[in-house]
């Protein structure tokens, strides 16, 4: 970059907060998807809302590319810069506005820490549920623009479910308001909405107004043991046909069973085909009701096996398997590509049958955990992306893994989001007409193309 | 070394274990130093990112990669929170010796390493000369912690608070030791580390009369190295070989059950670095180096868990005494409820844990003289912690911690004594 357009960035930002050097461009070269790293031209972090807007409004004035980043632990390549161009830092806009126990919201800026907002929020005795598996460094600004998920979503749903409103630069760095603080609120398009899972090509987010919610009073986890992946499928099903929502409802397969007992040993059942991990919250009387009815429901759909955690420290004991799962199966190789294709939940077992065939056909391995009861697996290929041959076969089973989960009238991404590494299978999914309408859409709202250009919809 | 082809090929050795790193970013929650700048160069995930570009020659910049690499306190709480077991600390010392090796060391570093801290009998020589001058140039500044200030060697120290060397160290009231097993039926061999020699013998002190207490015979030989974490850190292996081979040379004259040591640090460098970093030694080098790291272990650990004492109950008026878990200790050896348990053996003293007591002090051996300020400013965060608790002292089982925490907690002019847990056990026999 000239010197001439360095120092104007240096005047709005401070110049310590301007990065140029080549090992500092390089650390913000990658996310956590396994893609190839793309150096951006120069890296800016301000410390005001203000110097973010006026940071945007330079890049445009002189047609650079923006990428904006948290914590950069996205998992499809939404935060590589991949046109060059500046990265955004939003860790220094870190600050919570306002909770307000009354009216049940809290205004945050977008680089809060999704974890010690939780644990802020819950201070005051209230609730925020999105708890994405990286939210002890995900901020919230990327959980909005990825709209991520968390193993509660089938009772409380993902983080659009708790978008009250956005305010957002656009291009020209001018402040865009949508949404309110109230729990209605008709007035205008739905702005909030778009900017939701737009992963940072519509708009840079310039504080968000989130729902909160009063606390479960109580909990009770359980796990149950299946020889058959099948009926733990129809377990879940079945538990759903009761009326009974539990806040989570985990799984998980032989292969990713064996290797966290390996590595944790929890105790687990390493014959067990299937593991379900059960957890049913709300007020005590309800929630002992239900945690019998999820047991004899276990019972009748032929679970070898059913444990209740009967207190906190079992109950951690449950939890602890499924939050090793992850660790575990990335022990196992060098390289871990962790899928996220989701399907409705009654084709689980049709899911699973079929990245069983996938794993044989390209002679892979593929531990396969996550949300059973809102049909998003996480098919995990254990691998090692410097072995060339292998890498292929990888890429060919992705590409089969998408396919069947549309085939199962599914979708590409539960959570993770498109960015760079599934942009390519978004006509699949929807339509040209769906791709062209949001590619108009975004060159009327930003016409340079500044905005993570190339990200979801391609160009 | 100074040709890239040989740079390239050694960084190319540690490919296995910077590959293993998913880049989750999950270290970014527990590293001190990220916690302060939000930069990604300062957490794990940067750091070995900047070494596989290196390696792949994505990043051509070998000193830039150095500078970075080197902002570290190698505390290792990557390490410990990382979900692919990456090992940070094992890469990192590693990456400043093949870097040290293509940059060369700085001549400072250069004199003394290579020109004293080898040479323990000239080391030992030097400081003990110092102590008696340093009296001259320093200022008492508080009588709790007995630290000092310096306005002359400002230009070098800053406004930091130091301990002074003590005007006895260890090993001119102790030479050596070989007493045999008493009641315990048990035998140590005792590495009392740098700073419990030349800064804090009253800790060395409280070790020997504890071990003499319950009967556990002590080796404690003449010429004792440095454990080697300072030269390796500044990645002069040359000279890292030399203190291990030294320290194993001094060991093998005797025979004993355990190793102990009362640095948080030396336990961990001789337990979990020696090996690791010994594979250019010869195979009986080699199995030496198993065979003592074996055996090492801390002290703490040693009285509660070998010894089998348990704690009394405390006195209705025992003194507040808050626990600082070092890094090294906790994180690298997973001990921290032994500190706990020996200081409670005293009744006169209970527990008050402060918040966060397992954060970093700040401290990183020389990183607290290269990166002044972000030491100083992760320290503060512990002197805060410290202070809200109350309590009238702080323990800690590692003599680096307990530098830079005199010094933190001296500068705040707080009157809150800082001392070992051994101290205090020992007190109370």
């Amino acid at each position: 970059m000239n010197d001439a357009l360095r120092k104007d960035f240096e005047a709005l930002v401070g110049k310590e907060n301007v990065m140029e050097s080549e090992s500092d461009r390089f650390s913000y070269a990658y996310d956590a998807a396994v893609l190839d790293p793309v150096l951006p031209s120069l890296v800016v972090r301000p410390e005001t809302r203000e110097a973010l807007g006026k940071v945007v409004k330079l890049c445009n004035d002189n047609g650079l590319p923006i990428t904006v980043r948290g914590s950069g632990t996205n998992l499809s390549g939404g935060t590589i810069p991949s046109k060059g161009g500046v990265v955004i830092l939003t860790n220094a806009l870190n600050k919570i506005l306002e909770i307000n126990e009354a009216d049940l919201y809290a205004v945050v800026e977008p680089g809060v820490i999704t974890a010690k907002f939780a644990a802020e929020v819950a201070a005051r005795g209230l609730f925020y549920p999105p708890d994405p598996g990286s939210q002890a460094v995900s901020t919230l600004g990327g959980n909005v623009a990825e709209n991520a998920g968390g193993l509660r979503g089938l009772k409380y749903g993902v983080t659009k479910d708790y978008v009250m409103g956005v305010d957002f630069f656009d291009v020209d760095g001018e402040i865009v308001k949508s949404g309110s603080r109230t729990v209605k609120c008709v007035t205008g398009l739905n702005l909030a909405g778009l900017m939701v899972g737009s992963e940072g090509t519509l708009g840079v987010f310039e504080k968000i107004t989130l729902k909160l919610t009063p606390p479960p009073l109580a909990a009770k986890a359980m796990m149950a043991i299946f020889d058959d992946v099948a009926k733990a499928s129809e377990t879940v099903a079945a538990i759903i046909a009761a009326k009974i929502v539990p806040a989570t409802l985990e799984f998980m397969d032989n292969f990713t069973i064996r290797t966290v007992e390996d590595f944790a040993k929890a105790g687990l059942p390493v014959d067990a085909q299937a593991l379900l991990l059960i957890e049913v919250d709300g007020h005590p009387g309800q929630v002992a009701d239900e945690a019998e009815k999820v047991e004899a429901i276990c019972k009748q759909q032929g679970a070898l096996r059913i444990q209740v955690a009967k207190d906190a420290a079992e109950r951690n004991k449950v939890w602890e398997a499924r939050r090793a799962a992850l660790s575990a199966l990335a022990r196992v190789s060098p390289t871990t590509v962790l899928e996220d294709a989701t399907v409705p939940r009654s084709k689980i077992p049709a899911m699973m049958h079929a990245l069983g065939g996938i794993a044989s056909k390209y002679k892979l391995t593929i531990g396969t955990f996550g949300h059973a009861g809102d049909g998003n697996l996480h098919p995990t290929i254990l691998t090692d992306r410097r072995n060339k041959e292998e890498w292929h076969r990888v890429e060919a089973a992705i590409d089969d893994i998408f396919d069947v989960a549309l085939s199962l009238g599914g979708t590409l991404s539960g959570e993770h989001g498109i960015g760079m590494a599934k942009s390519k299978y978004m006509e699949k999914e929807t339509s040209r007409a769906t791709i062209l309408y949001s590619r108009r859409l975004k060159k009327a709202l930003d016409p340079k193309g500044i905005l993570n250009p190339g990200k979801i919809i391609g160009e | 070394m100074s040709d890239m082809k040989e740079l390239l090929r050694m960084l190319g050795e540690l490919d296995d274990q910077l590959v293993s790193c998913m880049r989750c970013g999950m270290c970014q929650a527990v590293c001190p130093i990220y916690g302060q700048t939000g930069r990604e160069t300062d957490v794990a995930r940067g750091k070995i990112a900047l070494l596989e570009g290196l390696a792949h020659e994505m990043v051509k910049d070998p000193a830039g990669v150095q500078d970075k690499v080197t902002r570290c306190l190698l505390c290792g709480s990557c390490q410990a929170n990382c979900p692919s077991g990456v090992k940070g600390l094992d890469i990192f010392l590693k990456a400043r010796a093949i870097l040290t090796a293509y940059m060369g060391l700085p001549t400072v570093k250069k004199l003394i390493f290579r020109g004293m801290l080898t040479k323990p009998g000239l080391f030992n020589n030097l400081l003990s000369f110092a102590s008696k001058f340093q009296g001259l140039f320093t200022t008492p500044a508080n009588d709790i912690i007995g630290s000092s200030c310096s306005k002359f060697l400002e230009p070098v120290l800053g406004d930091r608070h130091l301990m002074l060397l003590a005007k006895t160290p260890l090993h001119k009231d102790v030479p050596s030791l070989d007493t045999p097993a008493g009641k315990s039926g048990l035998k140590v061999a005792f590495f009392p580390g740098c700073l419990a020699d030349k800064i804090f013998p009253r800790v060395g002190h409280a070790v020997l009369k504890v071990l003499n207490h319950h009967g556990v015979g002590v080796f404690m030989p003449a010429g004792q190295a440095c454990c080697g974490i300072p030269a390796l850190s500044s990645g002069d292996k040359e000279s890292y070989d030399k203190l291990v081979r030294a320290n194993l040379a001094v060991f093998a004259k005797g025979k004993f059950d355990a190793l102990l040591t009362p640095c948080a640090t030396c336990t961990s460098t001789m337990k979990k670095i020696w090996p690791t970093m010994a594979q250019g030694m010869s195979p009986a080098e080699q199995e030496a180096v198993r065979e003592l790291s074996a055996k090492v272990m801390d002290v703490n650990a040693f009285v509660i868990d070998k010894l089998g004492l348990t704690p009394p109950k405390a006195n209705d008026d025992a003194i507040a005494v808050t626990v600082h878990d070092p890094c090294h200790l906790k994180k690298s050896l997973g001990v921290s409820a032994q500190p706990r348990a020996v200081l409670s053996l005293n009744p006169r003293y209970k527990v008050a844990e402060m918040a966060a007591s397992d954060a970093c002090c700040g401290c990183g051996g020389s990183f607290t003289l290269t990166h002044a300020d972000m030491s100083a400013r992760i320290g503060q965060q512990k002197r805060d912690n410290i202070k809200n608790t109350g309590a009238q002292v702080v323990a800690m089982g590692c003599p680096a911690c307990m530098l830079q925490i005199s010094d933190m907690l001296s500068r705040n002019g707080d009157r809150v004594s800082v001392k070992h847990p051994m101290e205090i056990y020992a007190e109370g026999l």
